[in-house]
């Protein structure tokens, strides 16, 4: 029998697969098509202090291995996701789940945390600061180590729960964040958000999307990510939660040799709403086929002589 | 929803542009005309969502129009070949909500959806009315099977070539107790300033799933925010905001 178990921050997850934030809702539209606690956790949508209606239409656009999105952080609000979308998860999802904060201030973020930091439910928080589709904050954190620092210090201040901070990559040097994250107390970090990217429509000649530019996700950004990953892994001492482009057993392997703790999976999602089961189904055999006994031994395994 | 494999019965071609191929596979999903599928293609990394027209125990029939690499794709591909489809997607329409004499009115490729709803009202007992539209002669579809329901028909043509000159909305009947309309933006809110009764429209919009996962298709109701592709793709006229 292989372990496919892995731990973040002290909880221990049945495997590493986590669906991303943002392709998988709050989990009632997947677990009407499966039993969604086959999976590790999930992350689930990005959520604001405030409701949030989005950029306009149209926010999606196809790429080559990939697709573009410019949703711009649609979610009901804390509020209402601690009233209503919390409750009916205890329905269908019994492990502790990662809740994903986004905000355009600091005092945004902590407020949302600290509301957050009081449900039981919630295992880790995810805290994005590295959205491409909104304006005036997400990205904008994540685009300095000293930003990021202050977000991570004050989000730190009110809660107890382990917090990864998740990067972007439309940056110079991803480590250099990673690293600031750490040392202002970040238990983990996430990486990589979207790539900021541009699709432009022939017929009218004007960006396919509303928004102008979205992030790139999808098989296209995979081996970028691997190489982000393999990179912080050597800057930081804290898990690393590696995500972008995995849609395979053997994508998940290839994350955690490059130094992920766990994975997300995001994009495949949305093609195969059975990813991620079919992802867990798939992994004792893969890591039988190339003699892994223990998912937890391998993290960094890239790195090693 | 189901995702499995269909098989293609046939894919034909109606009009220059326009196919129509019949999917055989479990429809057991389906539960409402309107509804959708969603097919992946190779080497395409998103699905492409295409209207169910209609449907039995044995499969699905859909129509297309060829106007990307996803609906060339569709073109290429012959009987026997076998298509990985999400079926049952989106909330179609609420026959229950249709008058006794209801408008069907469906503007070029959003004829298709609007067959399955008159059969779907015909097996209710209701009586439906059908506007078809076109912007000529050569790009009509679908009226004999129409007329085969045996249910009053109406096609209009932009140019005059055919039928009733102009829109669907110059068809409109003096007495009709509800409509249900599908087809471009701009017939849609033409269809919503002429009606005189209150009714139900389908949208389009751009997706990433179809399932309702992403939000890559919200849209903004006087009854709040929706997904297309899973509150809708139908609508009812009182909550929309154009």
């Amino acid at each position: 029998m292989v372990d496919t178990s892995v731990t973040l921050s002290g909880i221990r997850l049945d495997n590493p697969v986590i669906p991303a934030s943002g392709t998988f809702g709050y989990g009632a539209e997947f677990a009407e098509l499966y039993d969604i606690n086959c999976l590790g956790t999930f992350s689930f949508k990005g959520t604001t202090q405030e409701p949030r209606f989005g950029n306009p239409a149209p926010r999606i656009a196809e790429t080559p291995g990939g697709m573009l999105n410019a949703v711009g952080l649609q979610n009901p609000g804390v509020e209402k996701v601690i009233a209503e979308e919390l409750p009916r998860m205890r329905g269908f999802f019994h492990k502790p789940v990662m809740a994903n904060v986004s905000g355009f201030s600091i005092g945004e973020y902590v407020r949302t945390c600290a509301l957050l930091d009081r449900e039981e439910q919630v295992g880790w928080l995810e805290v994005n600061i590295s959205c491409p589709n909104v304006h005036g904050g997400g990205m904008a954190f994540g685009s300095s180590p000293e930003a990021a620092a202050a977000v991570t210090r004050a989000v730190k201040a009110v809660t107890g729960k382990p917090v990864y901070m998740k990067l972007s990559p439309n940056v110079t040097d991803i480590a250099a964040v990673a690293r600031a994250c750490e040392e202002a107390g970040a238990d983990g970090v996430s990486l990589i958000n979207t790539l900021l990217a541009m699709r432009i429509d022939l017929k009218t000649k004007k960006p396919l999307l509303a928004n102008g530019t979205g992030g790139l996700s999808g098989p296209a950004v995979f081996p970028v990510a691997v190489r982000m990953v393999y990179q912080v892994y050597e800057a930081v001492s804290i898990p690393i939660i590696g995500m972008g482009g995995v849609s395979s057993a053997e994508d998940v392997i290839e994350m955690m040799l490059a130094g992920a703790s766990a994975v997300e999976v995001g994009a495949a999602n949305l093609v195969n709403p059975f990813a991620c089961r079919d992802i867990v189904r798939d992994l004792p055999g893969v890591m039988e086929k190339y003699g892994i006994n223990s998912l937890t031994e391998i993290i960094g395994g890239a790195h090693h002589g | 929803m189901t995702q499995s494999i269909y098989r293609i019965q046939y894919n034909r071609q109606l009009t220059a542009d326009v196919w129509e191929m019949r999917l055989e596979g479990d429809t057991g999903a389906i539960t409402a005309p309107g509804q959708f599928i969603n097919i992946r293609l190779d080497g395409l990394f998103l699905r492409r969502p295409i209207s169910i027209c209609d449907w039995d125990g044995q499969g699905i029939t859909i129509i297309y129009k060829v106007v990307g690499k996803g609906t060339a794709a569709l073109g290429g591909m012959e009987q026997g070949q076998e298509l990985d489809v999400l079926c049952g997607l989106g909330n179609g329409f609420d026959v229950s909500r249709c008058g006794e004499r209801t408008l069907v009115i469906g503007g070029g490729v959003g004829v298709p959806p609007m067959y399955g709803l008159a059969k779907a009202l015909l097996r209710a007992g209701k009586t439906p009315v059908a506007i078809l539209g076109f912007n000529k002669k050569e790009e009509i579809f679908y009226e004999d099977r129409f007329r085969e329901l045996g249910i009053e028909t109406t096609v209009t043509t932009v140019d005059g070539s055919y039928g009733v000159k102009g829109f669907v909305t110059d068809a409109l009947p003096e007495e009709y107790g509800y409509f249900c309309a599908c087809g471009p933006l701009p017939m849609l809110k033409a269809v919503y300033n002429a009606a005189a009764t209150s009714g139900l429209l389908s949208f389009e919009e751009r997706m990433g799933c179809g399932f309702g996962a992403c939000m890559g298709c919200s849209c903004r109701t006087k009854y709040g925010n929706k997904r297309i592709c899973k509150d809708g793709p139908v609508l009812e006229k009182e909550e929309i905001i154009w």
